[in-house]
């Protein structure tokens, strides 16, 4: 079963799957057995089939918007957020929109091109999962997840910047 | 000058100890090239043409002399003994190796400097005006507005990687823009509105590269206590909708541009409507508390030196002409705002060697309270001379090769590292700068030419300005070999133009008789209150072509 990271550094067994964007012409192939990611739009389109069923989370893409299901966010178990390489930074305003603005409280995970130097960084925007690329050594997480010990910002992960934190 | 509280030391050794272990892993072959690439340019490391370039940030060109000796001792430890100042107010070193980059950083920490963010697709250092709280017109002192930025933006968790680099600048005089905002991604304009409070003009989608633009206005007026709200607003926008796929369509100015100053302005106001009282909005307390590290040093009580200096200028040519050109007039009676040129024809602009930097340091705490600031013109400013001692001054830096006093003309030249350094280049840039010194060396001549702003770019990144020079030179490759294109008419002050090109490239050895050219058309008919762009803007292009290419 594959591993995932928690926010804490701590690595736990893990067997959500990510269904890809089913190509023109082709349906949506989600397994029996595992519970599945599927993409955001097709999750609400088909809303009524889906609703309350607890084994379907959605992913966004990077360049997906997150708005769609702004008013729903907390009727799903997990959201993923697709980083198509780490250099494209979008799932971290994503993120932060999730959380902060949608008021998201479940479970939120970084997905895709995943390493170890962007994790605090996900962390700070509000995810508390993160699939690690299987090719990167998941027992320096926890490391890169603490190379900070505080931010100088306001992030989902506190509302205290730290010009706030100063002057008491 | 900013001071680090236990907070800002943390952070600065906790950064070291990450990129150790991010160069240690890159070493080990645990990040490949590409997953160490942004880590390294955030931290001011590129791979250059002879070995690493490592860009040390100087925020809004603060140094204090602690930091300029420290400076020299890192450039003869880690390097050859040269630094160069950049165009944005930085410190390059030329050839650091990979492996010492961690303990320059470490070295660099423990006087309070970093080079955080000083390259990659990330907020940049804040760049400002290098006459900030010794002139006379500002409506505030916009240092402390560029610490809280500067604070704001580093490590900040969201705009890590965006489509590509990002840089802002703020200005806070009325009459002049020595910061040069509107060619940056966003530029602040410190204004007061009709009820009297301090707020900001906001400039988005200004830039040189590929596609020059002098950025619009996309708000009037921003209250001073919404300035990170505001900043983050314009950034999510621009993280979310700026171009990913092509990387010379990537800077914000193209996003302002394809949905017009309008579209844009109208999409950050329905971001920050959301944002705007979030825990990121400023405090009065946290505004009060930053200017607490920008205040005035203890300046004495004293009159203007007006008849003292009259009777040393009359009996001093050289320092009657030094002081019409590289010193300006100070905000405080008895004291004057001092540059000194780093532009001395046969150097590099820009470059000093490891004794300068000291030479520097001496002179800081011998004449203005141990700070100094870089300019964009990649000069060094001593902000704070007392005017009784300008021409002890001016004897001691002559010999030092900082008192060419041709300070805003032809041969202050703004050049980049070009093609003898720099990866990236076309073609080399410091040979040209040089050969259009040495044509021009007769100091009379430049004075009577009046202030020209002449700017030098080996390549289209336009890191030496070329589009918003008078004179714009850009140095361009045809078939493996150094052309250079020359642009009329271009201005990064208040009156920012992006210049026109004059027609086909010219070849090195050409250039020095091209610019002569140039300037003879000036002279020929120029009105006698006419700067160069002023007679430019009245004439338009064609006589200059018409001489150029005869």
């Amino acid at each position: 079963m594959p591993e995932v990271i928690n926010a804490d550094g701590t690595i736990r067994q893990d067997n959500w799957v990510v269904v890809p964007r089913p190509e023109d012409g082709e349906s949506l192939d989600i397994p029996t057995d595992r519970p599945a990611l599927i993409p955001a739009d097709l999750w609400l389109a088909g809303y009524e089939h889906f609703a309350g069923n607890e084994r379907i989370g959605v992913w966004f893409d990077s360049h997906d918007e997150p708005e769609i299901i702004a008013d729903k966010v907390n009727e799903l178990p997990l959201i993923g957020v697709n980083f198509p390489r780490f250099v494209d930074g979008r799932g971290y305003s994503i993120a932060r929109l999730l959380r902060e603005r949608f008021g998201y409280r479940n479970e939120l995970r970084a997905i895709g091109d995943v390493l170890l130097d962007q994790l605090q960084f996900m962390k700070r925007c509000g995810f508390d999962t993160y699939a690690l690329r299987p090719d990167k050594d998941i027992n320096h997480a926890a490391t890169c997840l603490n190379f900070f010990s505080q931010g100088y910002q306001a992030a989902t992960d506190t509302d205290l910047p730290l010009f706030r934190r100063r002057v008491g | 000058m900013y001071v680090y509280d236990e907070h800002d030391r943390q952070m600065a050794a906790e950064r070291v100890a990450q990129f150790r272990d991010q160069t240690r892993r890159a070493l080990a072959g645990e990040l490949s090239e590409e997953e160490f690439l942004p880590l390294r340019l955030q931290n001011g490391l590129y791979v250059q043409r002879h070995a690493p370039m490592l860009r040390i940030c100087v925020p809004y060109g603060m140094l204090g002399s602690g930091q300029l000796r420290r400076l020299a001792r890192i450039t003869r430890d880690y390097d050859k003994g040269y630094a160069h100042f950049t165009t944005r107010q930085n410190v390059q070193l030329n050839w650091p190796a990979l492996e010492d980059v961690p303990d320059i950083l470490a070295d660099l920490a423990e006087v309070e400097m970093h080079a955080n963010q000083t390259s990659g697709n990330c907020i940049r250092n804040t760049t400002t005006d290098q006459f900030s709280g010794v002139q006379a017109d500002e409506i505030t002192d916009p240092r402390p507005y560029c610490e809280i930025i500067r604070q704001w933006s580093t490590f900040h968790p969201e705009f890590a990687f965006l489509p590509r680099k990002f840089k802002v600048a703020v200005n806070a005089s009325e009459k002049t823009d020595r910061a040069a905002i509107r060619i940056h991604d966003i530029g602040l304009q410190i204004v007061r509105n009709d009820a009297g409070e301090l707020g900001f003009r906001v400039h988005v989608g200004g830039g040189l590269g590929r596609t020059p633009m002098v950025g619009p206005v996309i708000r009037e007026f921003l209250p001073e206590l919404d300035l990170l709200t505001y900043l983050e607003a314009v950034l999510r926008v621009y993280n979310r909708y700026g171009r990913r796929d092509n990387k010379f369509k990537a800077r914000i100015k193209i996003l302002v541009k394809a949905l017009t100053p309008e579209g844009f302005a109208e999409k950050v106001e329905a971001e920050w409507a959301h944002i705007k009282d979030s825990p990121t909005r400023l405090t009065p307390e946290a505004i009060e508390r930053m200017k607490g590290f920008f205040t005035e040093p203890p300046y004495e009580a004293l009159d203007n030196a007006t008849d003292l200096l009259a009777r040393q200028r009359f009996e001093n040519r050289g320092f009657d002409q030094w002081l019409s050109h590289n010193v300006d007039v100070h905000k405080k009676p008895g004291y004057a705002i001092v540059t000194l040129t780093l532009k001395k024809t046969g150097t590099p602009p820009g470059d000093v060697t490891d004794q300068q930097l000291e030479q520097i340091a001496d002179l800081a705490d011998e004449y203005s309270f141990g700070e100094v600031r870089v300019t964009h013109h990649q000069n060094v400013v001593l902000a704070d001379v007392r005017q009784d001692r300008l021409l002890e001054l001016w004897q001691a830096i002559t010999p030092m090769g900082f008192g060419t006093a041709n300070l805003n003309t032809l041969t202050d030249i703004i050049c980049c590292p070009g093609g003898d350094y720099c990866a990236l280049a076309n073609a080399k840039s410091i040979p040209v700068a040089e050969a259009i010194q040495r044509r021009f060396d007769d100091l009379d001549y430049l004075y009577d030419l009046g202030n020209i702003d002449l700017n030098i770019s080996g390549c289209m990144n336009a890191c030496g300005h070329h589009h918003v020079g008078n004179i714009g030179v850009l140095g361009v490759d045809k078939k493996g070999e150094e052309f250079y294109q020359v642009s009329l008419g271009g201005s990064s002050h208040h009156d920012a133009d992006i210049g026109k090109i004059l027609g086909p490239s010219f070849a090195r050895e050409d250039m020095p008789e091209v610019i002569a050219k140039i300037i003879d058309v000036y002279v020929d008919h120029r009105t006698e209150e006419e700067e160069f762009l002023d007679t430019y803007r009245r004439l338009g292009i064609k006589p200059f072509k018409e001489r150029v290419y005869a």
